[in-house]
């Protein structure tokens, strides 16, 4: 088969080309000073602190050969996984190795944002002297087991009086916000941690092990949809989507459910308030508005920034970029350049008697001392 | 269904598709055979060409990719004693001895046909489980699971060969090494020393290579000699063809097990080659070649850990949870290719999904072939003086074990890890129990906090739980009865009981880890605390009964390689070795990887292997070529070295 054979030395050879071409990056680099917004011939990497084929690495994956077509050069954007520690390891390492020529970058999410946000001891990276050039939002769907005859906000009082188990994986990981929203509510829930990914949590649900569950807004769609068309679970209410301000509005992808907000309201007669709410806001703007984050040390020169901007700016507006984000980035609007850092400032900026709200809580509901 | 699974049969047999799928396990092949790289590498270096293919084509070259690194680690495993990935652990208990035998040759083509019909065996079960194995799957709870992980810690008492004892602090060992880093439960660090790099725990290709590949290296450099005692390759890879058709019922066996263990999500790939060997010893009529190059003992592994990925596809398909770790990757890549899965996807496309299923058929057909007609010359790498090998070896190993988290601290992992693995083996002491206990303890104290919490103390009345608590018992009763005719670690030499002191003195350090791990626990909050405290116990209580055997000089326990030398007053000189490869991570420390390889190989082959310096250079210099166009082609790292970054 001569074809197949061809195929194979093509191939072989272009990884083979790519290899010289890392060998003679190698030695340019050595050679000539780094020419600001070009970045041909170069190597970018972009550390994901988290393993291959999660959420997070599969957003960095989808967008590394685009920013590798759009910035200027078309340089080499490699992907570079470092897992451990909930993300912490790895944004802590790129925080002590990071240099200022623009040719290291980091992929961050929820996991690395609330540990920061609440003073984690092990957190040695600061966002502050990060700039963020690209945000992707997400949102997501709280769900019970149709056992406990709940369809709406109306039957709130039929769910409180239930113990009902939530498998989530920490206390502090990207189920915080939902915890706190569980709370608010003053429902009995009884969190069962130490699972392995949300999708180990569903298996659970699925299981009938678990009686509530919350799934980000790519997972809802694709395993949960199909659950709840069965009848085998009861969308409550999506997170909904917070912005800047503190305003919640509807999940554009979810337009017909409520936002926690409005299930709160409906179901207590009075909109929440309070540190908790100002906690759950902050929570949810760190962690879901801006739920993975592409950033740069802030000593890389304005113009490199300006250059991952612009190239971020291109790939969000190239008409078919929809129909390639698919379900994995949803309908939702992709924050670039200046627009993304305020909101990374923003989002960063909590108050502390919040923190001190936050840490408290952990510490009395769920034993976490940090 | 079956119109659907003959449509997807044509997809497979276009020579587009063949093309990718040949491509993709050429891949698999290389990232296999290399140890401590798995999924991840292989994903870089194909993650750039799936875009814009066509994802029958593309799920090809993945599918290709992911099937046959258990495949390719087969190499490693029968041809240096190194587990290639954690899938072929076992494979290296009876394939390395027979390499030194001289049957590298048919060690290999065994493996590789039963590796081929272990994953026929695997599609075929899952094309016809995919579309009935919700219910199967689901039934699977974390107390189930809880229970599996008892069942592979059981297999201790098959793999402990001649003392039990021994078996079981070993594993008690294993158990505690597994612990190190933070309760999953509550997040409290645990046996970390205050160290960064133990938050996260040991990784396992740290484990499994400190124990068995850095022994394994200083006994052939001490016995300077090539790997293969005999000259020429024995039977060949005829003979290991036939080896397998002689045991057509052991492969079809494994590979149903491999098949179920890798369907569970949550168990993993690791222990299903343990289980499989221990189920060959067990059911077996002669045992007494079990650990010294018995065939079985290496078709048993290699047919179920090729069913295993096919299991592990179930998971991954119905409910979009990766079954094992290679499919985590496979799972990335199919979102990356647009494609969701889950059960709509097993539902609606049902000829993508067997798509999916042939192309795993056909790659573990085409990978096999592949290594089949290379067996015999790589092979020959066995007749090399061993003194030539083992720079590379090491070099490998370094290699291998930085990539598990890019910190130097691997090394130091590696070779303390090593130091425990070279007194193991000199000293009789099972190391597969040692992995064993390793490899289960986070499954076993997350799935029994889970179900505890899930179902209180009810859990232990599910049924699912009291039938494998029956396959526990059975399995404990077999092994005990069977077990000790299998021994790893050599016979006793007469001259052992005049060792006895330093003996004790090492079954002591296993006491003093347990004590330590006891001591830990108590600090704990209760949650925290009831998982090692458990574990420290049963290692506590191994190590004093090892402990009252020596005393009683029971044969059973009685155990020193090196007693006759001693005794003469001379020196096997493993320390020596063992403070080389000190030196070479010292060297990697402060002048990075290449600089102390390119210092280190040279030295070595002059020195010890008396090469001549032309020759050392040019074997460094393609060594490091090697090194580095790997590590840039699959986007690795290489430690730099505190004088780079000082300076850099």
């Amino acid at each position: 088969m001569p074809t197949k054979e061809e195929k194979t030395v093509s191939i072989l050879k272009t990884i083979t080309l790519r290899a010289a071409l890392v060998c003679a990056t190698a030695l340019g680099l050595v050679a000539a000073p780094v020419f600001a917004q070009d970045f041909s011939g170069k190597n970018i990497e972009w550390t994901i602190p988290f393993g291959v084929g999660g959420g997070t690495d599969v957003w960095a994956r989808f967008f590394a050969p685009q920013f590798s077509k759009s910035l200027p050069g078309n340089p080499n954007v490699v992907v570079l996984n470092v897992p451990g520690g909930g993300s912490i390891t790895g944004a802590n390492q790129f925080a002590a190795r990071a240099g200022s020529d623009g040719l290291e970058v980091l992929g961050t999410s929820a996991s690395t944002q609330f540990p920061a946000i609440l003073g984690d001891p092990r957190v040695r990276y600061d966002y502050a002297k990060w700039t963020a050039v690209l945000a992707s939002p997400t949102g997501g769907v709280v769900y019970v087991s149709p056992q406990y005859g709940v369809t709406g906000p109306a039957d709130i009082e039929a769910l409180r009086t239930a113990e009902i188990r939530f498998a989530a994986q920490s206390a502090t990981g990207l189920e915080m916000p939902v915890l706190l929203a569980f709370e608010m509510l003053g429902l009995n829930i009884r969190p069962v941690f130490g699972m392995e990914s949300r999708g180990a949590g569903r298996l659970a649900f699925e299981r009938g092990e678990a009686g509530i569950d919350f799934q980000t807004t790519p997972a809802y769609l694709s395993s949960v949809a199909p659950l709840v068309e069965a009848g085998k679970a009861v969308p409550l209410f999506a997170l909904g989507v917070v912005s800047a301000d503190g305003s919640v509005s509807r999940d554009p992808s979810f337009p017909d459910l409520p936002t926690f907000v409005e299930f709160f309201e409906q179901a207590t007669g009075a909109a929440p308030e309070g540190q908790s709410y100002e906690a759950w806001q902050s929570l949810m703007l760190a962690g879901f508005s801006l739920q993975k984050m592409m950033v740069l040390p802030r000593d890389v020169p304005a113009d490199i920034i300006a250059a991952y901007g612009a190239a971020a700016q291109a790939i969000v507006d190239a008409p078919d970029f929809r129909e390639r984000a698919g379900e994995e980035l949803g309908v939702y609007v992709q924050l670039v350049g200046a627009e993304a850092d305020a909101a990374l400032t923003k989002a960063l900026q909590i108050d502390p008697a919040v923190r001190e709200y936050l840490v408290n809580w952990l510490r009395e509901e769920f034993d976490v001392s940090l | 269904m079956l119109d659907a699974a003959l449509l997807a049969l044509g997809h497979v047999f276009t020579g587009h598709h063949i093309a990718f799928l040949v491509v993709g396990v050429l891949i698999g092949l290389i990232v296999g055979i290399l140890p401590g790289l798995g999924g991840i590498a292989g994903m870089s270096i194909l993650l750039p060409f799936l875009y814009g293919m066509d994802p029958t084509s593309a799920l090809g070259m993945l599918i290709g990719m992911v099937a046959v690194i258990p495949t390719g680690d087969t190499f490693t495993s029968v041809m240096m004693g190194i587990p290639g990935s954690s899938a072929s652990q076992a494979t290296v208990l009876d394939g390395f001895p027979l390499a030194k035998k001289g049957e590298a040759a048919r060690a290999l083509s065994a493996a590789f046909a039963s590796s081929l019909l272990g994953g026929v065996i695997g599609a075929l079960v899952l094309s016809v489980a995919i579309v009935m194995a919700r219910p199967l799957v689901l039934s699977f709870s974390s107390a189930e699971l809880f229970m599996l992980t008892l069942f592979g810690l059981s297999m201790v008492a098959v793999l402990s060969g001649r003392s039990l004892a021994k078996g079981m602090a070993a594993a008690g060992l294993g158990l505690i090494i597994g612990i190190v880093g933070t309760a999953p439960a509550t997040g409290e660090p645990r046996m970390t020393l205050g160290i960064d790099y133990l938050y996260d725990g040991i990784p396992l290709v740290v484990v499994a290579m400190g124990l068995f590949a850095i022994p394994e290296i200083i006994d052939l450099l001490k016995r300077g000699a090539a790997i293969s005692e005999t000259t020429g390759l024995g039977g060949g890879w005829g003979k290991g063809l036939r080896d397998v058709l002689r045991h057509p019922w052991l492969v079809t066996r494994c590979a149903g097990l491999g098949c179920v263990i890798g369907a569970l999500p949550g168990l993993g790939g690791a222990v299903v080659d343990w289980i499989a060997y221990s189920h060959a010893v067990q059911t077996s009529r002669d045992r007494s070649q079990f650990g010294k190059g018995d065939i079985r003992g290496v078709i048993a592994p290699e047919s179920a850990n090729n069913a295993c990925q096919g299991g592990a596809l179930v998971p991954t398909l119905l409910f979009g949870v990766p079954g094992s770790g290679s499919m985590a990757v496979f799972l990335g890549g199919m979102v990356l290719l647009g494609i969701q899965p889950g059960i709509t996807l097993v539902e609606t496309r049902l000829d993508l999904t067997y798509t999916i299923i042939w192309s795993l058929a056909l790659a573990n057909i085409v990978g096999a072939g592949l290594c089949v007609l290379l067996a015999r010359y790589v092979a020959r790498l066995t007749q090399i003086p061993f003194v030539y090998l083992a720079p590379f070896m090491i070099m490998i190993t370094m290699f291998a074990a930085y990539q598990a988290t890019r910190s130097i601290a691997d090394l130091v992992a590696l070779i303390v890890m090593g130091a425990v693995g070279l007194y193991m083996r000199r000293f009789g002491w099972p190391r597969p129990a040692l992995l064993i206990g390793f490899v289960l303890a986070p499954g076993a104290e997350n799935y029994l906090y889970q179900a505890v919490q899930f179902y209180d103390w009810g859990w232990i009345w599910r049924p699912g739980v009291l039938i494998i608590a029956g396959i526990t018992a059975a399995s404990v009763v077999l092994g005990l009865r069977y077990g000790s005719e299998i021994s790893s670690e050599g016979h006793t030499d007469p001259a052992a009981a005049a060792t006895r002191p330093r003996q004790f003195a090492f079954a002591a350090l296993f006491l003093s880890a347990a004590v330590a791990c006891i001591a830990t626990a108590l600090g704990l909050s209760f949650l925290g605390q009831v998982f090692p405290l458990t574990v420290g116990l049963l290692a506590a209580g191994g190590a004093l009964w090892v402990l009252t055997h020596l005393y009683g000089s029971h044969a059973s326990a009685v155990h020193d390689d090196d007693a006759a030398l001693a005794l003469e007053g001379r020196w096997s000189g493993r320390e020596l070795y063992l403070s080389v490869f000190i030196g070479v991570v010292l060297g990697i420390w402060m002048i990075g990887f290449l600089g102390a390889m390119a210092l280190f190989l040279p030295a070595f082959l002059i020195i010890a292997g008396k090469a001549s310096p032309i020759r050392a250079a040019i074997l460094t210099a393609s060594a490091l070529a090697f090194i580095y166009s790997i590590t840039t082609a699959m986007s690795l790292r290489l430690p730099e070295g505190l004088i780079v970054t000082a300076f850099g």
